[in-house]
């Protein structure tokens, strides 16, 4: 019992992380209906972005995390503003393949840019927040870094859920999600809510990449690529286009996985979201707590 | 038309041969990279029925390929010694190459079958997932090496099959879509509605389309086993199957002439690049030359910054002149 609480909350602690990440995918999904490919290296642009803040606060200290947190998340907010302008307005209403392959050509670009800006070797990356382990009783082991990663996820899926339910801009983001020519119709300037879209998810993205690199303390100009398939897995598990069944998928995917780790099969842990994707869109395409939409003529 | 076609393949059937006879006497390194292209055209022109004239977006060629190596190189390699002498040897190669292909078809089916669901996007993905689950099946079957992969495959390849193969490839594949029952294709690639309203199964035609392009995926993977003699499962991921999407993209989706003259060139341009990367340019404003070794650290940028480019200048595909009867009618 007491190595299921254990893995539950590693699961959630990874989970968490995938949540992040997914609400990224979901949201820009829902205004735009494409899979932003690049979002997985944003993810990575966070890490960096991070480990190089970092040099700039004490470790170790609540407050300089918070800082260097915030920080990678602004850049990686401008980051996703600026690849949305250069790359995706310009496609906006031609097909959707065009969208997709200029999405994979931006993350291969970012990767490829990663390499060789930051170097192809892995990095340790630094301990930002204060490190403590928590003994509960019955054994169960939680390290500080995985309470901050609950508990600011929580924060941040708070906030996210705040600002598309009760602020301008969020209901504007609702409408375009809707329909983007009646919102057009009210008054709503499409450009700047997709826009604002992109900063936002980014933005989750890069505080996603830091939490999962307190988790995993090695980063790499690659190392989105695998976290960020698993975080579309986990937004097309909660329905995509939704954003509490994204932070469920990712939840699910995360204990699930962490599940699997600690069974005799973790080699196939990687399979294991590809798996879960191919049986979800089969049985319940729309996801979790996705509304299935019928295509017209 | 067909008597032409029949004429062409003939042809390069025979130039094949005689490019074999020859392949001795030509410098190595231009071998390997004739041997490349070949298999980068089988491998281009293959997926191009599934996405360029079927209309259905996979990334998960790769991992086809790697059904189709690691079955050819199994039945060489393990199946070869047992069998009785004068059976083994390179007279095994074809079967091998045959064997790759139809388990690779058999996974195309198995990637077809749930495709029927999806479209687009979420295709995209499932066949990437896909892909990635060969590899990591792959790497835990210890009976073919693991994650070290296999080694000491026997050297069969020639530039003789290579080359009958892409040849055989680009025939069957236009030979199908230009027949009366291959319009099929297209029309799914045009409008499932209107398709399904004509008569046609978009079913049947998807899971057909995937089973083929598999099947020479397969092949592709079993020549290229048997010409690097090392497999693993790292030189089968996503990246591969982005490489082979990018010249299905650049040559232009669905014009056969276009991808074959796409997988030439994105197998010669790193070459190129390499090349370029050696000379140094006299400047004419100083007296040291300037060295050009930046393009060999920044290829990979320029590579993925001219997909990009050219997504946002030219869409239809470099070597497409005009729009093309096959381009999908844009809007709502």
């Amino acid at each position: 019992m007491a190595e299921f609480l254990q893995q539950l909350i590693n699961g959630l602690s990874l989970g968490a992380v995938y949540a992040l990440i997914a609400l990224g995918y979901t949201m820009v999904y829902g205004v735009l209906r494409f899979i932003n490919f690049a979002h997985s290296d944003v993810f990575m642009v966070g890490a960096f972005a991070g480990f190089y803040l970092s040099r700039l606060v004490p470790l170790h200290s609540l407050w300089g995390g918070m800082v260097v947190m915030i920080g990678s998340m602004l850049i990686c907010a401008a980051l996703g503003i600026i690849i949305e302008r250069l790359a995706y307005r310009p496609l906006r209403g031609r097909s959707k393949l065009a969208v997709l392959i200029t999405a994979i050509g931006v993350s291969l670009l970012l990767e490829n840019t990663g390499q060789f800006v930051f170097s192809a070797n892995p990095k340790p990356f630094p301990p930002l927040f204060p490190q403590t382990t928590l003994q509960l009783s019955g054994g169960l082991v939680l390290s500080s870094s995985q309470i901050i990663v609950l508990v600011l996820t929580l924060v941040l899926v708070a906030a996210l859920r705040f600002i598309v339910l009760h602020t301008r801009i969020g209901t504007a983001m609702r409408a375009v999600s809707f329909n983007p020519q009646a919102a057009a119709l009210v008054g709503i300037n499409n450009d700047v809510v997709i826009s604002f879209t992109f900063g936002l998810g980014s933005a989750l993205a890069a505080a996603g990449g830091i939490l999962y690199s307190l988790n995993y303390p090695t980063i790499d100009p690659l190392m989105g690529v695998l976290p960020g398939l698993k975080a579309f897995v986990a937004a097309v598990l909660g329905g995509i286009g939704n954003i509490p069944g994204a932070a469920l998928g990712g939840l699910v995917l995360g204990v699930v996985e962490t599940f699997v780790n600690g069974s005799p099969y973790s080699t196939y842990t990687d399979a294991i979201a590809f798996a879960i994707l191919i049986l979800i869109l089969l049985f319940r395409p729309a996801g979790l707590l996705g509304r299935l939409q019928v295509e017209k003529v | 038309m067909p008597a032409r076609s029949h004429f062409l393949l003939l042809a390069a059937l025979l130039v094949s041969f005689v490019l074999d006879r020859f392949a001795s006497q030509l410098n190595p390194y231009y071998l390997d990279i004739c041997t490349n292209v070949g298999i980068n055209i089988i491998l281009a022109v293959s997926l191009n029925l599934i996405n360029g004239f079927t209309g259905q977006f996979s990334l998960g060629h790769a991992g086809f390929m790697a059904v189709g190596a690691y079955t050819s190189a199994s039945v060489t390699m393990f199946l070869g010694p047992h069998l009785p002498l004068g059976m083994g040897g390179p007279l095994l190669f074809l079967p091998a190459l045959l064997a790759g292909g139809a388990m690779a078809a058999l996974a195309g089916l198995m990637v077809g079958v749930p495709s029927l669901r999806l479209t687009g996007d979420y295709l995209a993905i499932v066949t990437l997932g896909f892909g990635e689950i060969i590899r990591v099946i792959f790497r835990n079957m210890e009976s073919v090496g693991g994650s070290l992969g296999l080694q000491g495959i026997p050297d069969y390849t020639t530039p003789f099959w290579t080359f009958s193969f892409a040849a055989l490839t680009i025939y069957v594949v236009s030979s199908l879509v230009n027949s009366t029952y291959g319009r099929g294709f297209i029309a799914v690639h045009d409008d499932e509605v209107a398709a399904s309203a004509m008569g046609i199964n978009p079913t049947k035609y998807k899971i057909i389309a995937f089973i083929v392009g598999a099947f020479f995926a397969g092949v592709a993977g079993g020549i290229y086993g048997h010409f690097k003699l090392s497999i693993d499962p790292k030189g089968f991921d996503f990246v591969k199957s982005i490489e082979i999407v990018v010249m299905v993209i650049l040559g232009g989706m669905g014009n056969n002439v276009g991808v074959v003259l796409a997988a030439i060139l994105l197998t010669l341009l790193p070459e190129f690049l390499r090349t370029m990367a050696g000379w140094s340019l006299p400047n004419p404003f100083g007296s040291h030359s300037v060295s050009l070794r930046w393009i060999a650290e920044t290829r990979m940028i320029i590579y993925s910054l001219l997909i990009v480019v050219l997504m946002l200048v030219r869409p239809q595909g470099l070597f497409t002149l005009s729009l093309g009867r096959h381009r999908k009618k844009e809007g709502p």
